[in-house]
């Protein structure tokens, strides 16, 4: 026997001995090998799994803070900062105080590193106000209402090697050093700023008076310099105004009162446009969102609500009051925007500091400060850090770990009212072109379409599958059988990006051109096939004889393919009949429905025809596998092969059926190349058989590779990727679950 | 009437119905072979070329080119678009005609409604030229220039052939150089700029070291330029000669013959010829380098980095597919862990293989490739050599996605050997391990094989998850080549399904391509089908032979 290793002989000598022992480590060995082989199947599924979540997890994660205080800085001792500001790698930051000294200084221990005094016409430094398009662009306003534009800009040094990185600060004045009058001289408190590339609106309020100032800008094609040409407006006002806001686009001013009122005024005469109620209490502070639309306005409660404009169907912008943010608990102090985010940070005058995001609607942070309110308070531009600055010269850092504000349960699943829409929707829209745009993670349209393209593909594969293996497994001939089996096999075997690639160029503009003709082969196929079976039936001639028993599925190919033809010529007459000459203008004309090229039932053709065979040679398989002898018992008490298949064989085998239908749905839901090529992958959300649809894994195979790693994109589609994996895990699970009871019980019959 | 109704009585329609089922499936695998098949193999078949003289109320046009679609349209839609159709028709047919000469008119097709054609007819002369750029020509050879100075013979056209021959091996050897010597010496710089940085890194302080990379570098550097030297006179050599060609509605143009890469009269060609044609064509679609963004030329690389990938792929399932399998059958007690195995098993199976591919980018691109990246290539940085997709992580997230295949199928085959072999070897004093390993696996060959083809042909038409870890739609170099150490498991390659979805789908010019596509469609159906049917094939005549021992 070739199976016994030869031996050395087998007397008791030391080396057959040693390999004894040899044989008995190398079982030994294998065995432990083996086992850790096979186990390793549990370990990859779990790897896969754990994976998955680990990259998800982070999306719920809340964010974390961390304070410092950075210490005192004796030149700010006597004076109130009004303002600071941070550059990006949080190292330099820059302030200005109520005494008009404004200057950079080191973030790691405030030493000053530069220091310049303003020189205000009237005195004392009122108020200082940032533009939300250019976070380095700041006005400053003097008690009298004069004011100065300048910027601090930061440039990062590598002259003195990667590792030395210096950040050069520097002031700068683009419309020049002059004061602008804004008020005529009389007394201002209030001041907001505006500017983006082609013109500046500084708007200031008195105690009864609104001054604005609208300038464009003109460029010097030579010296690249900015010029102003601007015009003044005033207007009275009720008095109780507390804070002003710019609106991005520069159309309006938003002022807010104690009365809980947000008050739009146009920026081209000034004229009132409308109050919204916001709030029972006074509002104490307002500031736009990133991208200007959005006006966050916090009360004496601690209440920030935020307002954009709406459009309705006149065609009627109006402010609108979207959703409110409770967290905090005094009257509020600052709000201010992240640079790069929908975000903001909020502060109220009893020392607590809130994050929020407004698409998520949700608050990510909540604190005390340990110090109190600051007076001054500034986001670091990549939003993980904010800088505080007290009275009296003390100052803190508190760096944010705050990565996924975007994303919760909400923005993710539910409507959500996106900045310029009319009202709250499903939208996915990941990125576009601009910074300030609000990107839009609602995935359920990508849910819905993915349930949708597969009811579709069910819809088409399930009444043949089923059918085709019932028939298979209990009537067809078992040579015949022999020759469908690997047929289908085949059809399991072809590559799903044949299939897409058929159906979006060849399929779809096929369907396109022969709407009708689908129709009528809903019709003409199964009547015809009926009346051809009664014929053939009741048929005695000589071509009987040539089919065989359990050979009728070859008989019916030709009269199949000659139904299909004859739906095709009956397509053009039935539209003149029926649908005024062309189906697809009826469709649109009369009904209202549109029509996309590639929609479901393309899709729903196309996978269902990659699903088909799935279904089938597991249903078939289930049906070939019930005991003869429960078939053989029904036969012989007179019930019909029918009636035998329909009340006995697909009963016992219904739970095998049953996962086998499962495992299809699992693998239609799954699927991605059809629906890449065959959908023309919008997310829309309609049910509508003409249109088309983008589903959980089209969407992942189409952003993916653009993401950024660890964005709260990457994530997100990883989040896809596990709703996927979870839904077929439980799918399959199921369905394993209910085949391995089958068995045994199969096994006592 | 009775006689219907005892007819659906007894269920009969029904049965029918299912009957009818079957049929529909049968014959939508059939149609779908036929619908590749079809358009797939048209693509290699010289078609006639036929000159066509239009004339429509205002002008008359002549153009020539091969008819590659027909179509009814409705008189009423012509109408709309300007043409006067006559009241009697209710539609017209009209032809796709593929005209190429993009250079001269700006468009490869034009479709001409039947109406208009005055005359068609196939000249024995008329050219089509296979170009570099810009597509097809369709012509006539008027003459031949050699040095800018004319030369028209009589026997122009083999004259023609005789020049394009030459300029065809000369091509060869300019590219042998390009790619071949120059390309090694860009590779051996490359590397010796990598080394260079490692000792930089390193904090080698001896100059020797970079002395002798520099010393290399020079060496490089002079055989470069004697390369280069013997490539401008290549060059200058394959300028030589130009045909003048006459397009047919009159044009007259000089086309430089290295331009040209094939010229043939479809019209003089008889049946062998043609069968001749389709064959030299077929195969050059198989061995040759896509040109023109993919659209024209063959798919050498697409089939290339398939091959390689199911190779790799094969070599991480197998073993570990084969060992699987043996522990749930041979080695495990059949219980709750079997169980669990086996469920796992399932779930592998049917996870979406878009799953698999963002797995295999998160995790074996970004987080096993970013760390080998740190530890063993630091010098690349920050250009990432295992930190991003290719060969290498796809064939094992493939290997991953094809695993269950290969336990299924193996676990089969075990199945099928009676328990008394393993019995006779154990009663005969060998170990497990022993009789594993010279009975039970031999004789489950054939099982391990059938999972292994079908593993194969799943990964090769396999395609969502290879778009995220490292297929591309063009390939600089093969993962596989002459330049040391000749497997190049980092480098991205090209696979036959994802060429498909890119040239039908994201091409700027899908009109043209779709030929292509079509044929690559059906190499891959053929593929697939052949490993398929084999695999079948195996399993059955295993089945056939243990049938005996079964009882």
């Amino acid at each position: 026997m070739s199976a016994f290793p030869r031996s050395e002989g087998l007397a008791g000598s030391g080396r057959s001995e040693r390999f004894h022992r040899w044989r008995k480590l190398l079982d030994s060995i294998t065995r432990r090998l083996i086992s850790v082989g096979g186990i390793s199947v549990i370990v990859a599924v779990v790897l896969i799994l754990f994976y998955l979540v680990y990259v998800v997890f982070p999306l719920f994660l809340p964010a974390t803070s961390e304070y410092e205080s950075l210490g005192h800085n004796p030149a700010w001792q006597n004076t109130e900062p009004l303002y600071v500001g941070v550059e990006e790698q949080i190292e330099v930051g820059f302030s200005i105080g109520r005494n008009g000294r404004i200057g950079f200084f080191d973030i790691d221990g405030l030493a000053q590193i530069e220091m310049t005094q303003l020189e205000p016409p009237g005195g004392e430094l009122q108020a200082v106000a940032e533009a939300i398009q250019d976070p380095g662009a700041v006005a400053v306003m003097d008690v009298s209402g004069n004011v100065l534009l300048l910027q601090h800009r930061y440039e990062t040094s590598f002259a003195d090697g990667v590792e030395n990185r210096r950040v050069i600060p520097s002031i700068e004045y683009p419309y020049g050093a002059q004061w602008r009058a804004l008020s005529n001289g009389q007394a201002a408190r209030l001041l907001a700023y505006s500017e983006d590339d082609t013109r500046l609106v500084l708007a200031s309020a008195g105690a009864s008076s609104l001054f604005v100032e609208l300038s464009s800008k003109q460029q010097n094609f030579l010296t690249g310099e900015f010029s102003l040409d601007s015009r003044s407006m005033q207007r009275e006002i009720d008095p109780g105004i507390t804070a002003l806001a710019i609106s991005g686009n520069g159309r309006w001013l938003y002022a807010t009162n104690t009365d809980g009122q947000v008050l739009v005024y146009s920026l081209n005469d000034l004229s009132l446009l409308q109050t919204v109620k916001v709030s029972g209490e006074p509002i104490t502070e307002a500031s736009m969102l990133l991208g200007g639309i959005s006006l966050l306005a916090g009360d004496s409660e601690g209440l920030v609500s935020q307002l954009f404009p709406v459009r309705d169907e006149n065609n009627q912008t109006t402010l609108q009051l979207i959703r409110q943010f409770e967290g905090l608990g005094g009257a509020v102090r600052h709000i201010k925007p992240e640079y790069r985010r929908k975000g903001f940070a909020a502060v109220d005058e009893i020392g607590n500091l809130a994050l929020f995001h407004t698409t998520a609607g949700q608050m990510v942070l909540n604190e005390a400060l340990p110090a109190g309110t600051p007076a001054a308070l500034a986001f670091a531009p990549r939003a993980n850090g904010l800088i505080s600055l007290y009275k009296g010269g003390e100052a803190a850092l508190m760096r944010l770990e705050n990565e996924h504000p975007e994303v919760s349960i909400s923005s993710l699943w539910r409507k959500v009212w996106y900045e310029n829409y009319s009202e709250p929707e499903f939208v996915w829209q990941s990125s576009a072109a601009t910074n300030e745009f609000e990107p839009k993670f609602s995935l359920t349209p990508l849910a819905f379409g993915t349930l949708k393209a597969a009811l579709f593909a069910m819809l088409f594969a399930v009444p043949l599958s089923l059918m085709g293996a019932a028939y298979t497994a209990y009537f067809m001939a078992p040579s015949l059988r022999e020759l469908v089996k690997p047929t289908i096999e085949i059809m399991a075997a072809l590559p799903t990006v044949i299939l897409g690639f058929l159906a979006g160029l060849w399929f779809a503009p096929f369907i396109e051109d022969n709407l009708a003709a689908v129709v009528s082969m809903l019709l003409v196929l199964p009547v015809g096939l009926l009346l051809f079976a009664y014929w053939w039936s009741h048929y005695t001639g000589p071509f009987k004889s040539w089919v065989r028993e359990g050979w009728e599925p070859a008989l019916l190919l030709p009269v199949i393919v000659a139904l299909v033809y004859l739906s095709l010529l009956l397509a053009e007459p039935l539209q003149v009949v029926f649908f005024g000459g062309d189906m697809r203008t009826w469709l649109s004309q009369e009904m209202g429905v549109s029509y996309d090229q590639r929609n479901a039932l393309v899709v729903g053709f196309a996978m269902g025809f990659a699903v088909i065979p799935t279904i089938f040679s597991m249903a078939e398989d289930a049906v070939f596998g019930v005991p003869k002898s429960l078939s053989d018992g029904s036969l012989a008490l007179g019930a019909t092969t029918w009636q035998t298949l329909v009340r006995v064989i697909l009963p016992t085998a219904s739970p095998a059926i049953f996962s086998a239908l499962m495992i299809g749905l699992g693998r239609a839901v799954g699927e991605t190349m059809i629906v890449l090529m065959a959908t023309g992958n919008t997310p829309v959300m309609d049910w509508s058989i003409f249109e088309g649809m983008r589903t959980l894994a089209a969407n992942i195979a189409v952003e993916m590779p653009e993401s950024e790693v660890d964005s709260s994109h990457y994530r997100i589609l990883f989040l896809a990727a596990l709703v996927l994996f979870l839904f077929t895990f439980v799918v399959n699970t199921g369905a394993e679950i209910i085949r391995q009871r089958l068995r045994e019980r199969y096994s006592s019959l | 009437m009775s006689k219907v109704n005892s007819w659906i009585k007894s269920g009969a329609p029904w049965v029918w119905l299912n009957a009818a089922a079957v049929s529909c499936c049968i014959l939508l695998v059939l149609g779908l072979m036929l619908m590749i098949a079809v358009p797939g193999f048209g693509h290699f078949w010289p078609s006639k070329i036929h000159e066509i003289v239009t004339q429509d109320d205002q002008s008359r046009t002549v153009l020539a080119g091969q008819i590659q679609d027909r179509e009814e349209v409705s008189a009423q839609r012509l109408r709309e678009s300007g043409l006067s159709v006559p009241e009697s028709y209710d539609s017209v047919r009209r032809y796709l005609i593929k005209v190429g000469n993009r250079d001269l008119s700006g468009q490869d097709f034009v479709w001409v409604p039947e109406l208009i054609i005055a005359q068609r007819s196939q000249p024995l002369a008329l050219v089509v030229l296979e170009r570099e750029e810009w597509g097809n020509f369709y012509g006539y050879l008027l003459g031949l220039k050699e040095d800018n100075s004319l030369i028209t013979m009589a026997t122009a056209w083999e004259d023609f052939e005789q020049r394009l021959e030459r300029t065809s091996s000369l091509r060869d050897q300019i590219s042998d150089l390009e790619k071949g010597r120059i390309g090694s010496i860009n590779y051996r710089l490359e590397r010796l700029r990598l080394r260079e940085r490692r000792l930089e890194l390193k904090g080698e302080q001896d100059p020797r070291a970079f002395a002798e990379i520099e010393e290399e570098r020079v060496a490089l550097g002079e055989e470069y330029e004697l390369l280069e030297q013997d490539l401008l006179a290549l060059n200058e050599e394959i300028r030589r000669d130009a045909a003048l060609m006459r397009t047919a509605s009159g044009e007259e143009v000089e086309i430089p013959l290295y331009t040209i890469l094939d010229a043939f009269k479809p019209n003089t060609m008889g049946l062998w010829g043609s069968v001749g044609h389709f064959f030299k064509k077929s195969w050059q679609f198989i061995v040759e380098d896509p040109r023109e963004a993919n659209t024209e030329g063959g798919i050498f690389p697409a089939i290339y980095g398939t091959v390689m990938m199911v190779l790799l792929m094969s070599v991480f399932v197998t073993p570990f597919g084969v060992v699987a399998a043996v522990y749930l059958k041979e080695y495990a007690r059949q219980g709750l862990l079997t169980r669990i195995i086996r469920v796992a098993v399932n779930n592998l199976a049917g996870v979406p293989s878009i799953v698999y591919g963002v797995f295999g980018l998160g995790f074996f691109i970004y987080t096993l490739g970013g760390s080998l990246d740190r530890l063993f290539f630091p010098e690349a940085l920050p250009s990432p050599t295992f930190g991003t997709g290719g060969l290498f992580w796809a064939s094992l997230t493939l290997a991953l996605l094809t695993l269950p295949v290969v336990i299924v199928s193996t676990e089969e085959g075990l199945a099928r050997i009676p328990r008394t072999i393993r019995e006779g070897s154990l009663a005969l004093g060998a170990t497990r391990w022993e009789t594993l390993w010279r009975t039970v696996l031999p004789m489950a060959s054939p099982g391990i094989m059938t999972g292994m083809i079908l593993a194969v042909a799943r990964a090769a038409g396999e395609v969502a998850p290879l778009m995220l870890v490292g297929v591309v739609k063009l390939a600089p170099s093969l993962p596989l080549d002459g330049n040391y150490p000749f497997l190049h498991p980092e480098r991205k390659f090209m696979h036959l399904g994802f060429h498909i979805y890119d040239v039908g789908f994201q091409s700027p010019n899908v009109e043209a391509a779709r030929p292509l596509v079509y044929a690559t469609a059906l190499l891959l159906v053929c593929v697939t089908v052949l490993l398929n049917l084999t695999a079948i094939r195996v399993r059955n005549r295993l089945r056939e032979k243990y049938r005996g021992l079964e009882t």
